[in-house]
Parts: structure tokens; C-alpha cells; sequence
């Protein structure tokens, strides 16, 4: 439980925020983290508040997962890379051949969640294909 | 009778040319072969068959380029009429991972991999569902790349090899 207390602001702070399907459970000596935010700011504020608890996140003590709720099919999503193009693929993988780009700020449209790590989107342009979802965010 | 004769010589001498000429123009296809194969040594992974003078291209090359070079050697070797390109392509397999684990442990590392490819300086490795961390990184950086990296629920992010900057 000690995790829990040191982690307490975070997890409270998830509860109030209606975060949906929160699962909090320590195994291990690390506590985890899951639940689905409400929007992408709720998802930030409670990552920062990971981040005052234990600076830098270098306990290793937490493993967080929150998904935003609002990443939905045609939901639009805005290209959150740091600067660089991001790469649309034919397939869910890195070793997929590259069928298009969405330019950096460039929003798109989600059509489905292949998994939590790759998203099938599709650009105004009309490319279509797998992007790594790292890289969008939903446009609140 | 001069005539006849006259004749005669010059009808064994056209004979005798336009045998020359075919045999010139058909050149035996063991010989084209060798000429295709000799030609292809650039390319590795490709073997040809002659047959009537038609070349059939066979074998695995790496790329596209590959392939259309080997192609366009053997059509402009001497005697080919034609070039059936029956190349396949295949690209190099990625190399082998470092120590075949647990299916869980290749899932994790695979995905891990494709995450810390965009962050130079940082080097990560998979055992027992456990993701550690070394090198350096900027702060903000570090974040993303641990809030990606624990989105693969992993059973922990151990960043104690790691110097935030």
C-alpha cells in the first residue's frame, strides 16, 4: 500500500477528474495505472502530477497507461510529432512499406484503433493507412 | 554450257551465303547462356536459361533496381531476342534478435524498438516484461518517451541507467 500513498494525489486526482475503468494495482514493487481520460488535458494534468510526485519518472515505481476517451472512430486528431513528417503505413508495424504523410500540426481523421500503438487514419488528402499513435492527439 | 555452269556456281554460292548467314543469325543458345551468365556476374542470386534465344531470368535479388539491372544486362547481350524476367524480389531479412525469449518479451521489444528509434541517445532492452533504460535524454523528451513506452504495459519502466539532461 505504500505505493498508494506516495501515489496517492495521482490516484485521487484520476478519480475526480472521471477518469473511466481506473485500475490502480501495485505488483511487484510498481504500481499500475489504467484508465481512460475524459479528454487529452485531464491525460496531461495527470501526468504532471506523476512528474511532481517523482520528478523525472526515474523511481520506476509506476507504469501509467491512460488512454483518452475521446480518440474515437472519426474523431479528428492533430499530428503531434516533434517537427518531422509522420509516416502512414500499409500495415500496423515499422516494417510496413510507407504509403503517405501527415505533415507535422496536420489533422486527420481516425477511422479505427488497430491497437494502442497503431492507429488507421486517414488525412483530407486521402491517404490512408497506419500511423503510430505516440505521435497524434485528439483535437479537443 | 559456260552459262549452266556460271549459273550453277553462283546459285552454290548464294546457297552457301545464305547458310552462312542463318547459322550467323541463329547463335547456338549455350552460347547466349554463357554470354548472359557471364554478363550477370553483377548480379548475384540470378540465373538464365536460353531457349530459341528467349532468356528466362530466374533466382531472389534485394531490390527492384537489382532486378531491372539483371534484366536490362541480359537483353542487350549479344543474340537475345527477348528477356522473360521471372526475378523475384526480396528484401534482406532484419537481422536476427539478439536472444529468442518469451513471445510476451518479443512482442514488448519489437514495439519498444520502433518506439525508441526516434529517440536518439537512448538505448532500451526487454527482459521479463521489465524495460530498461540507459543513455541520456531532455527532460520533456523522457516524458513522452515514458508515457509511450508505458502504454505497452510493461511490468516496469526501470530508468535508473538514464541522465535526464
Amino acid at each position: 500500500m505504500a505505493l498508494q500513498d506516495k501515489y496517492k494525489e495521482l490516484i485521487d486526482a484520476a478519480k475526480s477528474s472521471g477518469t473511466t475503468n481506473l485500475q490502480v494495482a501495485e505488483q511487484d514493487g510498481v504500481l499500475h495505472i489504467d484508465g481512460e481520460a475524459p479528454s487529452g488535458a485531464v491525460k496531461d494534468q495527470l501526468w504532471d502530477i506523476y512528474g511532481k510526485i517523482d520528478p523525472n519518472f526515474l523511481a520506476g515505481d509506476v507504469v501509467m497507461n491512460i488512454n483518452v476517451a475521446t480518440a474515437v472512430a472519426g474523431a479528428k486528431l492533430t499530428v503531434t510529432t516533434d517537427s518531422t513528417n509522420l509516416n502512414i503505413r500499409k500495415g500496423p508495424g515499422t516494417d510496413q512499406p510507407i504509403v503517405g504523410k501527415a505533415a507535422h500540426n496536420e489533422v486527420v481523421s481516425l477511422i479505427s484503433k488497430q491497437s494502442d500503438q497503431w492507429w488507421l487514419i486517414r488525412t483530407d488528402g486521402g491517404a490512408e493507412g497506419y500511423a503510430y499513435a505516440q505521435y497524434l492527439t485528439p483535437v479537443e | 554450257m559456260t552459262m549452266k555452269m556460271k549459273h550453277l556456281t553462283s546459285l552454290a554460292l548464294a546457297a552457301g551465303l545464305m547458310f552462312m548467314i542463318s547459322c550467323k543469325s541463329k547463335p547456338k543458345d549455350a552460347d547466349i547462356k554463357a554470354a548472359v551468365v557471364a554478363a550477370l556476374q553483377s548480379s548475384p542470386g540470378v540465373s538464365a536459361d536460353v531457349k530459341d534465344g528467349v532468356v528466362t531470368l530466374t533466382g531472389t535479388v534485394a531490390s527492384e533496381a537489382d532486378k531491372d539491372a539483371a534484366e536490362n544486362t541480359a537483353k542487350v547481350t549479344a543474340g537475345v531476342k527477348s528477356v522473360v524476367d521471372n526475378i523475384t524480389v526480396t528484401p534482406p531479412p532484419p537481422p536476427p534478435p539478439a536472444a529468442p525469449v518469451a513471445t510476451a518479451d518479443d512482442a514488448l521489444k519489437t514495439s519498444v524498438a520502433d518506439i525508441v528509434k526516434d529517440f536518439p541517445g537512448i538505448t532500451a532492452d526487454v527482459k521479463d516484461g521489465v524495460i530498461t533504460i540507459t543513455g541520456e535524454a531532455k527532460a520533456d523528451r523522457w516524458k513522452k518517451l515514458k508515457m509511450a513506452l508505458d502504454a505497452l504495459k510493461p511490468k516496469k519502466v526501470d530508468a535508473s541507467g538514464l541522465k535526464v539532461k
